[in-house]
């Protein structure tokens, strides 16, 4: 009884310390006034705005938060949609602000961490008072603030959180990019239609949820719409041998070989199917961009008849996302990447629904996020019933050692 | 039919590569008793060694074979004079040799992080032949090639050990080796020479590898060193014969579990294989039951 009552105390004894050092941290960052120490690193061009905002009232400015990881393992996502957002921001302001007032976004480093996520949402909903959050940007961390903001009710959207729980059972919760077995099922569908294929074989990462996220995906859509899987092999991940899983494959002699996985694997295995013969038209998804990178020259002809699907191509010709990609590498110096994309659409597509909404209350917010209908850098955005986005994927092949732009694709 | 042999060959090119690094391990462990970690990272740097030739270099295939052959011997005696020498002939602990090689091992893999970058890197194509159709088989060409080199390897090495005066001292060294310095051996030189085949023939089997398999890691040599190690040990370590059968078993298990079992349980079944065989024969397949001298 003595020790059980020990160790509860214990236990108190930590929490209450840990709760003490954390709104200790928050709040030592607070009072030393509005700019945290990551907004002095990352964002120069936003104090100005602030300073001209200041001092007229604050209904001047429509204030929209932002989570991103500008430091640590993943800062490089996080910078890339920062950057993005801000070069949104600035369109939207150049065009007339929203609701008639200019767009103040306000984003904070959260280090790639979900409790420093959640820290800093608490700064941005109670100190800030932002009506809306852009953001986060890798998946945990966006799960760990999707459910604090189903509680306040805030409208939200991710540019990439790509787990399919984040926004599962939260009405206020979307995203601007693909959840991974949506690939597998839009594959499937362009195998059926546009390459008439009538079998498939699928060869896939038995260790990783990405690969096997969309082998499933692309294995169940095609068995309801008539596309007859006749293998669907795994491998070990880091094994460089995929001869005996071809060898099954090509005496199956499949149409198509759907092949979900990363673009190391994929130069592997595509030049183990050229050296055994293996004819079969071969797809893949967004883990295929960078596959020429680790093909040499002289094996490159292994990748013919690919189709791989992404959500956006630098070789598409679209005008927007051109200019897009040229303001972004005068602005940052860096070429823009998938991250930045979505990053920009996310913020637009906020933007347009607070706008559509007429008022920065979050129910008529949310409902116009979910009447989405907004024509970006990715293509036409509607939104499901799960707030994923539908729209028109990227065909990408590859021809004469170099990516090239087939078709958008819409299943 | 035509699968079940498709197969089995596929598995037999690539037990060929285990195999030929199996050789270097049964080898060294015949010669001084030292199982010797940083092999598997042999064959790594024999690959890298390769690929800058080249690519970097421009040199045609047949000379990168044989700067890679050459630099991995070297670098095969280097490792000896340098980590192993001193306490093979200090007669230091067994564990601590075992432990200087997993140094080793860690070294070499962390200096060619430093060099060429963790990521991996492509190699270029090394023999552009279409598939080899043998009735209705279609086979690889790179299978047909592993397996001819690596029979061609392990003739010359029978041929090395049983004929040449050289091998001559490395049986007398693998023997006794004190006996042998008292016939006037330089068993030094000896173990140095091991060392060197096992590395050059490590490096023939980097080449092999990188036809197959044209991408190259630092860390490629830990699973490849590892699985040519069970090799040596199924085969009966410190045979040659052995570490050769050892590796073609390993590869034709491997194959016939992905592509009539599981691909889940390869590692499974390749382990589980070598369980089997030490249980009931616990010197492996070809190795000789040494009688503990008094």
């Amino acid at each position: 009884m003595k020790r059980m009552l020990a160790t509860l105390l214990a236990a108190a004894m930590l929490v209450s310390m840990s709760a003490c050092s954390s709104s200790s941290s928050t709040e030592s960052s607070a009072p030393g006034g509005e700019p945290a120490s990551s907004e002095d690193a990352a964002a120069p061009e936003e104090p100005p705005e602030e300073d001209d905002a200041a001092p007229t009232a604050d209904g001047e400015t429509i204030k929209i938060g932002g989570l991103a990881p500008l430091t640590g393992d993943v800062s490089q996502y996080g910078t890339a949609v920062d950057n993005a957002v801000k070069l949104a921001v600035a369109d939207i302001n150049a065009a007339g602000g929203v609701l008639g007032k200019q767009v103040e976004y306000i984003c904070y480093d959260e280090k790639g961490d979900a409790n420093e996520a959640v820290n800093a949402y608490n700064k941005l909903v109670n100190d800030d008072g932002v009506v809306a959050l852009v953001g986060d940007v890798t998946s945990k961390p966006t799960e760990a603030v999707a459910q604090r903001a189903l509680d306040d009710n805030l409208p939200m959207i991710t540019a990439s959180g790509t787990a399919e729980g984040i926004t599962q059972g939260r009405p206020n919760v979307f995203r601007a990019c693909f959840i991974d077995p949506f690939q597998g099922q839009l594959m499937a569908s362009y195998a059926i239609n546009k390459l008439g294929a009538k079998t498939a074989a699928i060869l896939f990462d038995n260790g990783d949820p990405y690969s096997t996220g969309i082998a499933d995906a692309f294995e169940a859509y095609a068995k309801e719409n008539g596309l007859e899987i006749v293998a669907k092999e795994g491998y070990q991940t880091g094994t460089p041998d995929f001869n005996s899983q071809l060898t099954t494959i090509k005496e199956k002699n499949p149409d198509v070989l759907m092949i979900p996985v990363y673009y190391q694997d994929v130069a592997l295995i595509a030049v183990q199917a050229k050296n055994l013969g293996l004819t079969s038209k071969m797809l893949g998804a967004d883990g295929w961009d960078g596959v020429l990178e680790k093909i040499d020259a002289s094996n490159v002809d292994a990748l013919k008849d690919v189709y791989f699907c992404s959500q956006y191509s630098a070789e598409s010709t679209d005008e927007n996302l051109q200019s897009f990609l040229a303001t972004y590498k005068e602005t940052y110096g860096l070429e823009a990447n998938m991250f930045a994309v979505l990053g920009y659409d996310a913020m637009q597509i906020m933007a347009a629904a607070i706008n559509k909404a007429g008022s920065t209350d979050p129910d008529a917010i949310i409902a116009a996020l979910g009447e989405t209908n907004y024509a970006g850098l990715t293509g036409t955005t509607t939104f499901d019933e799960s707030n994923n986005p539908v729209r028109e994927a990227i065909i990408t092949t590859v021809a004469d050692g170099a990516y090239k732009f087939v078709e958008n694709y819409k299943m | 039919m035509n699968v079940f042999m498709t197969q089995t060959l596929n598995g037999l090119g690539l037990g060929s590569i285990y195999a030929l690094i199996a050789l270097g391990y049964s080898m060294v462990y015949g010669i001084v008793k030292l199982i010797n970690f940083a092999h598997g990272d042999i064959i790594m740097v024999g690959g890298y060694v390769v690929l800058l030739m080249m690519v970097t270099m421009g040199l045609p295939l047949w000379m990168a074979v044989i700067g890679s052959v050459l630099f991995c011997a070297l670098a095969g005696v280097l490792i000896e004079r340098i980590a192993y020498r001193r306490l093979l002939n200090h007669g230091a602990p067994r564990i601590s040799l075992l432990i200087t090689a997993i140094g080793v091992s860690i070294f070499l893999q962390n200096l060619f992080q430093l060099i060429f970058g963790s990521d991996a890197k492509s190699v270029p194509q090394m023999f552009a032949f279409p598939p080899i159709a043998i009735g209705s088989l279609q086979i690889a060409s790179s299978t047909i090639i592993n397996i001819v080199v690596s029979v061609l390897m392990m003739i010359g090495l029978h041929l090395l050990v049983n004929k040449s005066r050289m091998g001559k001292a490395m049986r007398a060294t693998s023997e006794d080796a004190g006996a042998a310095m008292l016939m006037g051996i330089n068993t030094n030189h000896t173990v140095a020479f091991t060392f060197a085949v096992g590395s050059a023939l490590a490096a023939v089997g980097a080449v092999l590898y990188c036809n197959t398999y044209p991408q190259l890691k630092p860390v490629m040599g830990n699973l490849l060193g590892l699985k040519a190690f069970v090799a040596a040990v199924l085969g009966g370590i410190g045979s040659i014969p052995g570490a050769m059968l050892g590796g073609y078993i390993l590869g034709v298990a491997e194959s016939w579990t992905k592509s009539y079992i599981s691909s889940n349980l390869t590692d499974a079944v390749v382990f589980g294989i070598l369980i089997v065989v030490l249980l009931l024969k616990p010197t492996g397949l070809l190795g000789k039951n040494v009688k503990e001298k008094v």
